[in-house]
């Protein structure tokens, strides 16, 4: 699905902020509310890589779940359907804290030690 | 630019240096198999930035030129087989006297849908075949929209319709440019689809209902539905209406003639 375009957005960022320097390492941080399946991810990485600098990079995903703050008995809970809904009371007045996260967070660079 | 140095005890600094210089970097977090580069450290380099920054950087570009142009664009997103075309077809037999109304259509291969509304009341159509992209890609982006309004006259236009490629996923997740996503849902999908698929449901400001003339011959619970989607999207505008019978259109042609 939309995991190889991503992969390519990512593809394309680090390796504007590598800049040419061997990267060993990217961290993504993606929110469950963005359908992202992790392995299709990875797969889709190693694809994309594997003609390029960033082989054999580590794409670390760290998968953030959606959190709701409920606005009527302001309890904050984890949402585990994606439907928005206090998981205290069950009302549908609740405000999104976390889970539409879609960062590329760092990466780790190889350096050599003086 | 200055880089952002994450240190082991969690300190971090910012430095100008081409890490030319002798002072000791600690070594980052979560490091993977260095094989190879044993004799290196690494160095964590935080980037923050958003996964979809250089398509919403050309989806601003493309609204830019959307305004200096003096139209409006709408997003027309649904799984296949919903009825976006034959609804679009409707749509333009019933607006394209009094507004001017461009297509840019995205299909993967054919020219099949841009085919169909060949006459329709449009003042321009432009293809955009996606498969000219990575093997052949399920959604719009915004350069792929980009390449299309290059095709067609703007300033003669206004109102752009873009009809995405049938897909509930990957469509939601790309802006072109667009001023507002709008969606074509068909009862013939179940009601359930809003809680598998709530990112485009989230992300679509009106949703048609189509196809109601197959109502009676259906399962399909309506409520159930509408329950499920404002589950996902409290505020989502809802339609209904039949493409094939009219029933409806004209309300979606009054929502869609607002936007312009």
């Amino acid at each position: 699905m939309h995991e190889l375009s991503l992969c390519d957005a990512i593809l394309g960022t680090t390796m504007k902020h590598a800049d040419g320097r061997p990267v060993m390492q990217v961290t993504v941080r993606i929110g469950h509310l963005r359908q992202v399946v992790p392995d299709a991810l990875r797969f889709g990485w190693e694809l994309l890589t594997e003609p390029t600098d960033l082989k054999g990079c580590e794409l670390v995903i760290e998968q953030i779940p959606a959190t709701v703050e409920c606005t009527e008995c302001r309890a904050v809970t984890t949402l585990d359907m994606p439907i928005l809904t206090c998981g205290s009371c069950g009302s549908f007045d609740v405000t999104l804290l976390t889970g539409e996260e879609f960062l590329i967070v760092a990466m780790e660079l190889a350096e050599a030690e003086a | 630019m200055g880089r952002v140095h994450l240190h082991a005890d969690g300190t971090e600094h910012l430095h100008d240096h081409d890490h030319g210089d002798d002072h000791d970097h600690a070594t980052g977090r979560g490091v993977g198999d260095h094989t190879g580069y044993a004799e290196t450290g690494t160095v964590r380099v935080e980037i923050l930035e958003n996964l979809l920054s250089e398509n919403d950087r050309v989806a601003d570009a493309n609204r830019h030129a959307f305004a200096q142009a003096g139209v409006r664009a709408v997003n027309l997103m649904s799984s296949p087989g919903a009825g976006k075309t034959t609804l679009l077809k409707r749509t333009l037999q019933a607006l394209g006297s009094s507004l001017r109304i461009g297509v840019l259509e995205g299909d993967i291969a054919t020219t099949l849908d841009a085919d169909e509304l060949e006459g329709a009341g449009a003042t321009a159509i432009a293809v955009v075949n996606t498969s000219a992209g990575f093997g052949g890609e399920c959604h719009l982006d915004a350069v792929m929209v980009r390449s299309g309004m290059s095709r067609l006259p703007l300033s003669d236009l206004d109102l752009l319709v873009i009809e995405n490629v049938g897909n509930l996923v990957c469509p939601a997740e790309f802006r072109v440019g667009e001023h507002a996503k709008a969606m074509v849902y068909a009862v013939t999908e179940g009601e359930e689809k809003p809680l598998k698929y709530p990112v485009m449901f989230r992300a679509a400001e009106v949703v048609v209902v189509n196809k109601i003339d197959l109502l009676p011959h259906l399962d399909f619970d309506l409520d159930t539905f509408l329950s499920n989607l404002r589950s996902v999207n409290p505020a989502a505008r809802v339609i209904q209406a039949s493409a094939r019978t009219g029933e409806g259109v004209d309300e979606w042609c009054a929502w869609l003639s607002g936007q312009a």
